[in-house]
């Protein structure tokens, strides 16, 4: 077990190195001299001793080698860089912004779950074959909408039509509705696919019909039988979710206008604003890796099947 | 089964594309455990293949051919016929220059459908060609090559696709470079896992026993029998990348504006999204409902397949 965790702790740690590096051969494809002329124009409102920490902090008159060393130190201290743009640092920035981007995308989350489990609650227990064919087809709409559309598409019902959210000056959590519902709706979809297929695939074990012998009602298996068994497999997705969390906080905070990192990165690509992609880029690959490690760890203390398995193995 | 496999095994569907864990990996493994079930699920929940193609055929005559299906310009706005909801005259309504917006939404399927075209042909042949080197070569190079893609695949589509813009700058090309890129991982590792299998068969053994090169058995045994999965998930890619270029569009680094791109003619609509409504619904249902059909048809070709 030990080596295990040995091991997939190193495969991270290599998977984060190597994005790091990529990321680093990417930001010296762009000119570099270019970039450092952009660093002194007076319009980014930098002062000298800024320039200077710059320069040094790229080691822009060093080899290449010494500014990847260097610039890798920067970024395990947590130093990012200058944004061009904002004339600040990176980190300052990210600061800033990173709480509103996990409220909006935690809450995203937390409804995307509630929707997936309705739907897939519904479309086990409704006796209406249409109704559940129905309900079948919704995952498969869902992640054909586009996000960005979805938003403006609820702005325009919800606030235009039925006049029930404001999009002008709303509060600060009634302003989080409709975002959180643009994120969340596509979300839902693959949740509720993965769902109905393991439900699907529980009912077919011996240990439902053994249950359904003993004369235990269709609720009764799913509750007690079925759903602790089909809801641990959603949990392997669990990083690619967490990337469609960003993607959707990328394009809902452009659509409803609200600060995070998500409106960061849209205006780090309009300005050309390297440095803050970058450090946008290594960090959500870090949180992926960090989230599948906790992922492939925790599944055999969730799972005492694996455990059993693995404890066979070592 | 030990733990590592079952690591393995769930990153199949560790995908960023949702796309790609939905229909492909999972659906494998149903059909490994339980096929006879497996298929009647999946012919419940798909209605109307017909309907599919019959959109399908409509998009495409509209790039091919689309002075057939308006008389309106596109480009050149009608003088007076500004904001016009939709009426006999003007079906969809017109837009602030008083462009027929029916119209744009015709002129606009081949920047859309070829813009998602060219980005699928570059992550398939990129894609295939590392997967075919991985998957035949075996030993350091496949580790390598399995590494990148695990890289790529731990960067969120979006920003990745993102960060090939903030390279190449705005524009239509750019664009479908972007999303082509994000996809080569899912089809580098969709075609190794193709290869490993086949290459473990008798036949592509005895070819090698029979004196076959290296090349030659790759391209006569290997590699036509690596591809017919590859199909299917090439005609759902080609959906997800209409997604995605319709994000890009929309956020403003795909074609410059008078073009009539579909993500485009949506972000231009979002300023008269209190007026004017057409502007905004119907490029989005036409977007919808060309992905729907294209994953419809995929799901049907992976049926075929099976």
């Amino acid at each position: 077990m030990a080596r295990y965790i040995f091991s997939r702790v190193g495969q991270a740690l290599l998977v984060l190195w190597a994005t790091f590096t990529i990321s680093f051969v990417l930001l010296q494809a762009m000119p570099g001299d270019a970039v450092m002329v952009k660093f002194q124009n007076p319009e980014y409102g930098l002062s000298a001793e800024q320039i200077a920490d710059i320069r040094a902090a790229y080691d822009a008159d060093g080899s290449v080698v010494l500014q990847y060393v260097h610039t890798i130190g920067n970024f395990i201290t947590g130093d990012f860089g200058y944004s061009l743009q904002a004339g600040v640092a990176v980190s300052a920035q990210l600061a800033v912004n990173l709480p509103s981007t996990i409220r909006l995308a935690g809450l995203a989350f937390a409804t995307a779950v509630l929707l997936a489990v309705v739907i897939a609650v519904l479309s086990n227990i409704s006796g209406f074959t249409r109704l559940r064919s129905f309900v079948l087809s919704l995952p498969s709409l869902f992640v054909s909408i586009p996000a960005f559309w979805l938003g403006i598409m609820l702005i325009q019902i919800f606030s235009f039509r039925l006049r029930l959210v404001p999009v002008i000056n709303p509060g600060e959590w009634e302003g989080l509705i409709l975002p959180v519902l643009t994120i969340a709706v596509p979300i839902s979809a693959p949740m509720a696919q993965i769902l109905l297929r393991n439900i699907d695939e529980v009912l077919t074990r011996p240990f439902v019909s053994v249950a359904r012998a003993k004369g235990a009602s269709h609720a009764f298996v799913l509750w007690r039988h079925v759903a602790k068994n089909a809801v641990l497999p959603v949990l392997t997705v669990a990083g690619v979710l967490f990337g469609e969390l960003l993607a959707g906080a990328v394009i809902t905070e452009t659509v409803f206008g609200l600060n995070g990192i998500g409106s960061l990165a849209e205006q780090a690509v309009n300005f050309q604003d390297v440095a803050v992609l970058q450090a946008i880029v290594v960090i959500s690959a870090a949180a992926f890796v960090t989230i599948n490690l906790a992922v492939d760890l925790l599944y055999p203390v969730l799972d005492p099947r694996l455990k059993a398995k693995l404890g066979g193995v070592a | 089964m030990t733990i590592l496999d079952t690591a393995e095994r769930h990153r199949n569907i560790d995908s960023p594309n949702p796309l790609d864990w939905i229909s492909a990996a999972p659906a494998a493994e149903v059909a490994t455990r339980a096929p006879a079930k497996a298929r009647a699920y999946a012919i419940r929940i798909q209605p109307g293949l017909v309907l599919a193609y019959i959109v399908l055929a409509i998009a495409l005559l509209w790039a091919v051919a689309p002075g057939v299906f308006t008389s309106y310009d596109p480009v050149q706005g009608l003088p007076g016929q500004q904001l016009k909801a939709p009426s006999a005259l003007h079906f969809l309504g017109t837009d602030a220059l008083g462009r027929d917006l029916y119209a744009r939404l015709v002129y606009g399927a081949v920047h859309s459908l070829s813009g998602a075209v060219a980005a699928v042909a570059i992550g398939l042949f990129v894609g295939t060609a590392l997967g075919v080197v991985a998957g035949s070569a075996g030993g350091w190079v496949d580790h390598a090559i399995m590494r990148l893609v695990d890289i790529l695949l731990s960067i969120p589509v979006l920003l990745l696709s993102l960060s090939i813009i903030i390279l190449l700058g705005f524009g239509t090309v750019n664009a479908a470079i972007a999303v082509g890129f994000t996809s080569i991982a899912s089809f580098a590792r969709l075609v190794r896992s193709e290869v490993v299998s086949v290459r473990r068969s008798e036949y592509v053994e005895a070819a090698f026993g029979s004196g076959g090169t290296f090349f030659k058995v790759l391209w006569r045994h290997v590699l036509p029998n690596s591809l017919t999965s590859v199909i299917a998930f090439t005609a759902l890619q080609v959906g997800s990348a209409i997604l995605q270029l319709s994000t890009l569009g929309f956020l403003g680094y795909g074609a410059p504006p008078p073009t009539p791109e579909w993500g485009l003619l949506i972000a231009e609509g979002r300023n008269y999204i209190a007026t004017a409504w057409w502007l905004t619904a119907a490029p989005g249902i036409v977007v919808v409902l060309v992905v729907l059909s294209i994953n419809r048809v995929s799901q049907a070709i992976g049926r075929a397949q099976r």
